[in-house]
């Protein structure tokens, strides 16, 4: 009746998952509680779960990545106690069975949970507003992307109170992770919350990729986009050449798994080597879909911050684009020891290389937009500076693991993981964070608070150098990566200095949250009526804060690049339209919602072989799809009065507050 | 005739750069363009791992054993005569004709349905001499990347009756035929994987 269900897997001997579930529940429960005393259930449904606003799916995607980044930062600040505690005779407080979830789980959830939610939550937010758009060009589908990703990030927290999750690494290389030798459900709840978050990304990719070449405003050219919508447009058209392979790879091991085919396994002629070229040709685009969104934030902070436009635009999209082609070719060099042979190697080692290229191209232009700028030094202007000094280190390490040789020595050490942890937190996360500063007033219509925003800056920057310069010591001493118990005592030293590192980080994280909370409260005096707090180059800027359902009353006509600035230039703001036309919009549609509910049915019934319910939920999606193709009324007309009404109530019609500065 | 290419095939690739939004029928045939280029892309992953594995037969039957390229060529000719069917459906609905429209849909299904019945019939042939897909890597791979195109043409049939349900109750629409446009470029590019299917697997496999 319920497959491999039974209360067994649900670990009530063990404290630890014991505990977490409980602060979960308890939180979750709190938060039920309120919204359902307070009565915001309607609020809830009409304007956010059932929303199909870019705007708000933005928004709902960056707090999914932030919810994420906590679950994931405490694997990571488990992982970092645990080998710093124990060393020599010492055990530590995690078993190897437990550590070895931490560390799948953690990779796992910061690449496909808090990274990717963050990055796609500000491409959804602020790509429409760039190009001079009301919405995406399938809002609905936008709908559903997000919650298939949530969807995905549910089942993988599933994991934590019911079964458990794979031991393999957040890359699951078979045979480990074939059923002979992973023979619980963890790997199953990796595959199957991966693959349904993969639809929702891929959907996402297909969306964005339409929404920039087909949906711009008018006189928007290619080459007068915003270089974020540049380089949203490269990481969009990686998801869709990339995610498919991710999606056919896992298939394949779920067959081998499910059905007992033979792709991987080592018997009846599996290859796993093949496992490893599928997944990096997947995984190598995905670290520039990660990217590349966050070059174009911190070019839009830089220029912004610098009163500069962009150092050499074209240059800046030439570079973009290159290393959208370049991302296709270097993925090899993730395993250089597989025994592919020296030639192999020296071109995967060769192309690594001359990938840094376009890289270091950007920097410069960076570096040139600030020279004879005047700089403001705003939280995101900081994350943005400390990301060129931080991302560069990381690019370096990064051509230095591109040769063959040094690879082989430090392949799978700690020097590895502080690399790549070097570009993710100096680059995604600090770019993330910038962007989060940068476009929050723009979506609540209040500034962030300048100064726990610029403490959780320094806690970011030095918890970092802290954490990560001593993993790179300790690779070259020659410590392998995912180690549950450290042999050598002279290690430990450099360990607590990266454990205190990682509490550096948490008082980061506690600024934030701090700075968030404190915003809140104090809204009212750091109201932007303008809707162009930093004065800004580009359209969104253009609009009031929040900007209204239909973003823009009348299509900006585009002439320039900065398209806002050249406005402001010209005209001395935005001119208003001499009247008001009506517009049509999506309407709310709840199938994103209730879709993906039945795909964490069944995901999970999946995992736990529950064919019945596999069966149910299924026809449950199917139906909600029929129906919803069938339909056609799914727009709305907002009537030219009204958008008049609301344009004029804006407390600062004309957009000149910019002015007073 | 060129007027209703231009309607009804448009991708919008001759709009100037700059010319402000396209129309939803070019938006929406784009968007199911590029989903079907990254159908495309999962397919090309199926396809490296049965280049790969094709000779790991690990001492069970290999392809020259159990391909049968008689049944193959009339497999193939159904399919894309079933193409050729879809395209003259989508004139006829273009041009307003929906019994034409109807006739043609009929034959695209029917041709479909051959398609899937020959292929079944392949497969079980195959499961009842043992060959199965677990019984070696190679057998895995070539049941992945052809059922997964069996898969395909089955909820593209499937699809074709749902949507020739909305055609007759609700008339040739331009919702309607927006559907009808992204159902067949999807048809289209089902031969275009078959093709690779028919080249990479049963010719090359037999020799």
């Amino acid at each position: 009746m319920l497959g491999k269900l039974s209360w067994e897997a649900i670990p009530f001997n063990e404290p630890l998952p014991m505990i977490s579930m409980g602060v979960v529940l308890a939180v979750i429960l709190v938060v039920l509680a309120v919204v359902t005393f307070k009565g915001w259930w309607s609020y809830l449904w009409r304007e956010w779960l059932t929303s199909v606003d870019h705007k708000r799916i933005g928004v709902m995607y960056v707090i999914l990545g932030l919810v994420m980044l906590l679950r994931g930062f405490s694997d990571a600040i488990m992982m970092r106690t645990q080998q710093a505690i124990a060393v020599g005779a010492a055990q530590g407080y995690l078993p190897p069975e437990h550590y070895d979830q931490v560390f799948t789980a953690h990779g796992t959830i910061m690449i496909f949970f808090v990274a990717m939610p963050f990055v796609i939550g500000l491409m959804n937010f602020a790509v429409p507003l760039q190009i001079g758009a009301r919405d995406v060009a399938f809002p609905v589908l936008n709908s559903i992307s997000f919650w298939l990703t949530a969807a995905g990030a549910l089942l993988i927290n599933l994991s934590l109170v019911i079964g458990n999750f794979a031991r393999t690494g957040w890359m699951g290389y078979p045979p480990l992770s074939e059923l002979a030798f992973s023979p619980g459900v963890g790997v199953d709840y990796y595959l199957w919350s991966l693959q349904i978050a993969g639809i929702g990304t891929l959907l996402t990719g297909v969306n964005f990729v339409t929404t920039i070449l087909k949906l711009r405003a008018p006189g928007m050219r290619l080459l007068r986009m915003p270089v974020f919508c540049w380089t949203s447009l490269a990481a969009n058209l990686l998801i869709v050449a990339a995610f498919p392979i991710l999606t056919a790879t896992f298939v394949m091991l779920l067959l081998d798994r499910y059905v007992g085919m033979h792709f991987f396994t080592n018997n009846a002629g599996g290859n796993q080597m093949m496992y490893v070229n599928l997944f990096w040709a997947w995984g190598h685009p995905e670290v520039y879909i990660l990217i590349l969104p966050l070059f174009g934030v911190f070019s839009e902070v830089i220029a912004t911050f610098s009163g500069k436009s962009l150092f050499s635009y074209r240059s800046m999209v030439w570079a973009t684009m290159g290393i959208c082609v370049l991302s296709f070719m270097v993925w090899l060099h993730h395993f250089f020891t597989m025994g592919a042979g020296a030639d192999v190697n020296a071109f995967f080692g060769i192309m690594s290389t001359i990938i840094a290229v376009p890289t270091g191209v950007k920097v410069f232009n960076w570096l040139f937009t600030m020279f004879r700028g005047q700089i403001v030094f705003s939280t995101p202007m900081l994350f943005s500076i400390g990301f060129i000094v931080t991302f560069v280190i990381g690019g370096l390490t990064g051509v230095l693991l591109a040769v063959p040789p040094v690879d082989f020595v430090l392949h799978n050490s700690v020097f590895l993981v502080a690399h790549f942890h070097n570009v993710i937190i100096g680059g995604v996360v600090f770019g993330s964070i910038a962007g989060y500063n940068y476009w929050f007033p723009k979506a609540f219509g209040f500034t962030l608070d300048e100064r726990l925003g610029k403490a959780s800056f320094w806690c970011w920057l030095i918890g970092f150098y802290l954490a990560f310069t001593p993993l790179y010591i300790l690779g070259m001493l020659g410590m392998t990566r995912r180690l549950q118990h450290i042999p050598d005592p002279n290690w430990q030293p450099l360990l607590l200095v990266a454990e205190a590192g990682a509490v550096v980080i948490f008082c980061g994280i506690l600024c934030q949250l701090a700075q968030l909370y404190v915003s809140i409260r104090t809204r009212e005096r750091r109201r932007d009526p303008s809707g162009d707090p930093w004065n800004g180059r580009t359209l969104e800027w253009s609009t009031s804060s929040p900007p209204p359902a239909y973003n823009f009353a009348a299509l900006p006509r585009v002439e320039a690049i900065d398209a806002f600035w050249q406005l402001k230039e010209k005209a001395g703001g935005r001119p208003a339209p001499a009247e008001y036309q009506s517009v049509e919009m999506p309407r709310n549609s709840p199938i994103g919602f209730i879709t993906s509910f039945f795909m964490v049915v069944t995901g999970f019934a999946l995992v736990w072989h529950i064919w019945w319910m596999v069966i149910c939920s299924l026809i449950a999606v199917v139906t909600m799809i029929l129906v919803h193709g069938w339909s056609e009324n799914r727009h709305y007309e907002i009537p030219a009065s009204e958008i008049a009404q609301i344009e004029t109530a804006r407390p600062d019609p004309g957009g000149r507050a910019w002015q007073r500065s | 005739m060129a007027a209703v290419i231009s309607s009804g095939f448009s991708t919008g690739v001759e709009r100037a750069d700059g010319a402000g939004p396209a129309p939803v029928r070019v938006v929406v045939a784009y968007g199911f363009w590029l989903f079907i280029l990254s159908d495309i892309v999962m397919f090309s992953g199926l396809f490296a791992a049965y280049a790969v594995l094709s000779d790991n037969a690990a001492g069970g039957p290999t392809g020259r054993e159990l391909f049968d390229l008689q049944k193959v060529f009339i497999e193939t000719f159904c399919l894309l005569l079933s193409s050729y069917t879809c395209g003259l459906g989508a004139l006829a609905a273009e041009w307003r004709k929906l019994k034409h429209f109807l006739i043609y849909a009929a034959l695209t299904f029917s041709l479909g349905a051959a398609f899937l019945y020959i292929e079944f019939s392949e497969f079980a042939g195959m499961v009842s001499q043992g060959a199965g897909p677990t019984r070696s890597a190679f057998l895995s791979a070539f049941f992945t990347l052809v059922g997964a195109h069996g898969a395909h043409v089955t909820i593209g049939l499937l699809w074709l009756i749902y949507l020739v349900a909305q055609i007759v109750i609700k008339g040739l629409r331009p919702a309607v035929l927006r559907r009808l446009l992204c159902f067949s470029l999807f048809w289209h590019a089902l031969d275009i994987i078959w093709i690779g299917v028919f080249t990479l697997v049963y010719l090359m496999g037999k020799q």
